[in-house]
């Protein structure tokens, strides 16, 4: 955030250099896209006419994609089927990884590289083979785990189940992220808080944990972002039970409008309203976090 | 994996498509990234160049059959792909057709063709088929012939039966069906003698079963009148049928869980599950869902709403297309035509892939009095099947949204399930979102 100093503006074209593969991948990747999808979603199909509508053309629709979206009743049982599952998959991930992490750091603890690879290698497992993997532990013809007792698909545990699918796969990362700040605090802090009798436990509450903040932080928002963009988990989990409907979270609702219904408009008006809203929630996030942060410098 | 059969909705590998909230959208008109189309599709237009085709299918040993045509026709190659089955190719038609790469000629299932034809992506080619269609008859040509426009060459047709196993039946004691009376109060007689078996499952997941029962009982889901569509998805015969299977459902007669999933395939391979309602093509589907079953399959007619009536739905059954992208629509009708009217061509088919022929001629060949490899007990097999043939009945015609009346089912029927709702609710959200969608693209609904 420092101020361009006369010297800075000599430099050369150098570091603009260095920043143009990142920014022409983001031109054509992101920006590209998401003006071609903001463009669709102010247009829709038409038939020609007769019965079978002889072709079709597109015509400018202003904002009526956005009116039948906002108003369409599914896609917001969808949003609060996804801020369900995230109320589940968020705290569960960020207070596991928190505590794999912290429980890996404890001085003498025993088979740490093992135990580190075994909680981080779900994440190295692809989401859809992950979800299919733990449709065969749920149904009851295949399952090793009770479910010809429990019904892992019932009502409220459909959450839980396609949650664990969730959690199970991103509590690793986080924990390795969480793990290395918390290895890069030094060593000389504990020392003295033991010398002032501070036991373990307080040793984690009072000091590490506080101390890894940011990267808790971090974790939350990775996790909050990856909420929002919940679909893996349950379009693969959907063909195995009756709990999971084609629009059981938002970003299936927009796959299916636009694959299963080819109505590649009507997606991307969705997609831009829950781009605009991830965009708020992050940014609301960021600022919440930063203001705290001056807070407590302050 | 093998165990996921070709008719299911949401693969697994479309799901990887789709990470990002824009690119969902956004590369709708970008193309399919199956650009297989032959490089010498454009050079080759006067009749002494060599054309190259390209073809798409999902057939399982379809490449056998194609590769006898490339060597009888040296000028005219099809180059066969497969990137994806059913509705699934329907979107890669669709998008790659925005795209203007897609391919020559396609598999097409009935219900979808006429979304295509109203898309523009699939060519009339009337021009062109002009002797072929005297090999149909004209109940099996209202599949692909709109307005007196041909838009595709009937592969084969599909009546909906009862496939039941014939060993389990037996042991039981139980007798095949022949009305849905019978068939509801064997449902309830198994589940006391064999607490741990069903009769059947009320499938969710794919609408086409359902479909074809309400086609036996006498729904018109569509009807045309000159250029105006009448939708009636929550019509009197199909309230039956839906009425029937929630009286099975709610009594406890029948299993609830969907059909094509691996809770169903281990169901329907260690004889949970004693009969399913299916098309024709079943016994090439039954070696891949349920392999220790061979041999313990038959097949009987759909039970039927008064005895005696031999009326039954259909279920898929398909045509071979042409696209409008095709550069050379003569040569690929010709192709299609051979491959479902050739007598050489269409015996392959039987053979490699079990379809029962939409053409005339091809129901009366040799090879369809060998029993397919799945049914070595029943070599009357495919005199079953044409027993029923002609009294398969289908809507007047498909609507041109279907796909938004199957999603409908599919979650409406399952919501219904798993909460204890109401199957009839069910059918009117799917009339509502039809007409809804019908309109909303601009077609006449009277």
């Amino acid at each position: 955030m420092a101020r361009p100093t006369p010297t800075a503006r000599r430099t050369s074209a150098f570091p603009y250099l260095l920043v143009l593969p990142a920014v022409l991948l983001f031109a054509a990747f992101v920006v590209a896209p998401g003006g071609y999808a903001l463009l669709l979603s102010f247009q829709r199909r038409k038939v020609n006419g007769g019965l079978l509508g002889g072709g079709t053309h597109t015509v400018f629709a202003g904002l009526a994609n956005y009116r039948d979206v906002l108003g369409d009743s599914e896609l917001w049982s969808g949003v609060v089927r996804m801020l369900l599952l995230g109320a589940i998959t968020v705290p569960a991930t960020v207070l596991l990884a928190l505590l794999f992490a912290v429980l890996l750091d404890i001085e003498g603890t025993r088979l740490r590289r093992v135990t580190r690879l075994t909680i981080f290698l779900p994440y190295a497992v692809p989401g859809v083979i992950a979800s299919l993997m733990w449709g065969f532990l749920y149904l009851p013809a295949t399952s090793p785990i009770g479910g010809d007792r429990v019904d892992f698909f019932g009502q409220v545990a459909v959450y839980f189940s396609v949650g664990n699918v969730a959690v199970w796969g991103a509590v690793g990362f986080n924990m390795i992220v969480i793990y290395t700040a918390l290895r890069a605090l030094p060593a000389e802090l504990y020392e003295s808080a033991r010398l002032d009798g501070a036991s373990e436990w307080q040793i984690i509450r009072r000091i590490k944990v506080p101390m890894v903040m940011p990267a808790v932080v971090m974790c939350t928002l990775f996790t909050v972002l990856a909420a929002l963009q919940v679909f893996n988990e349950p379009n693969t989990l959907k063909p195995l039970s009756n709990a999971v409907s084609s629009t059981w979270v938002p970003l299936m609702k927009i796959y299916d409008d636009a694959f299963g219904n080819s109505d590649i408009y009507s997606a991307a008006a969705t997609s831009v309203v829950l781009t605009a809203a991830a965009l708020l929630v992050s940014f609301g996030t960021a600022r919440l976090i930063q203001s705290r942060v001056q807070q407590e410098a302050a | 994996m093998s165990v996921i059969p070709r008719r299911r909705r949401a693969a697994g590998a479309a799901a990887l498509a789709a990470g990002l909230l824009l690119a969902v959208a956004a590369c709708g008109g970008g193309g399919s990234g199956t650009t297989a189309k032959g490089g010498d599709t454009k050079a080759g237009t006067g009749t002494g160049g060599k054309v190259t085709l390209t073809f798409w299918d999902w057939d399982p040993n379809i490449d056998k059959v194609v590769a006898k045509w490339n060597a009888g026709h040296p000028g005219i190659q099809v180059k066969l792909s497969n990137p994806a089955g059913g509705d699934q190719l329907v979107a890669k038609m669709i998008t790659a057709h925005e795209a203007k790469n897609g391919p020559d000629i396609a598999k097409v299932e009935y219900q979808s063709l006429p979304a295509l034809v109203s898309k523009g992506v699939v060519a009339d080619i009337t021009d062109y088929t002009k002797d072929t269609v005297t090999k149909y008859d004209q109940a099996t040509l209202k599949s692909t012939v709109f307005q007196g426009k041909v838009y595709g060459i009937p592969q084969d047709v599909a009546p909906l039966m009862l496939f039941y196993r014939a060993d389990l039946f037996a042991k039981y004691g139980l007798t095949v069906p022949k009305t849905w009376d019978d068939f509801a109060a064997t449902a309830k007689a198994l589940r006391a003698k064999a607490p741990s078996a069903y009769l059947t499952n009320f499938d969710a997941a794919d609408p086409g079963w359902f479909t074809g029962l309400a086609q036996q009982a006498g729904a018109n889901w569509w009807s045309t009148s000159g250029d105006s569509w009448k939708v009636d998805i929550a019509d009197a015969p199909t309230k039956k049928v839906a009425g029937y299977w929630q009286q099975l459902v709610d009594g406890g007669s029948i299993a609830k869980n969907p059909s094509f999933s691996p809770q169903w395939n281990k169901q329907m391979n260690d004889g949970t599950l004693l009969t399913w309602i299916s098309g024709a093509w079943a016994p090439a589907q039954l070696g891949g869902i349920a392999p220790a079953t061979k041999g313990k399959w038959k097949v009987a007619q759909l039970p039927a709403w008064t005895a005696g009536d031999p009326t039954t739905g259909i279920w898929g059954g398909s045509a071979t297309t042409v696209t409008s992208d095709s550069p050379h629509p003569e040569e690929a009708a010709e192709f299609a035509s051979w491959l479902n009217t050739d007598d050489a061509a269409v015996t392959e088919q039987v053979k490699q892939i079990n379809v029962y022929p939409a053409a005339t001629a091809g129901r009366s060949l040799p090879v369809l009095q060998a029993a397919p490899a799945f049914f070595p007990n029943q070599p009357d097999f495919y005199a079953e099947v044409k027993k029923v043939a002609p009294s398969a009945r289908s809507f007047p015609m498909w609507g041109p949204d279907v796909t938004v009346t199957f999603t409908g089912y599919t979650d409406g029927f399952a919501k219904a399930l798993q909460s204890g709702g109401s199957f009839t609710a069910a059918l009117d959200s799917m009339q509502s979102a039809t007409l809804a969608d019908m309109k909303k693209l601009g077609f006449t609904v009277g």
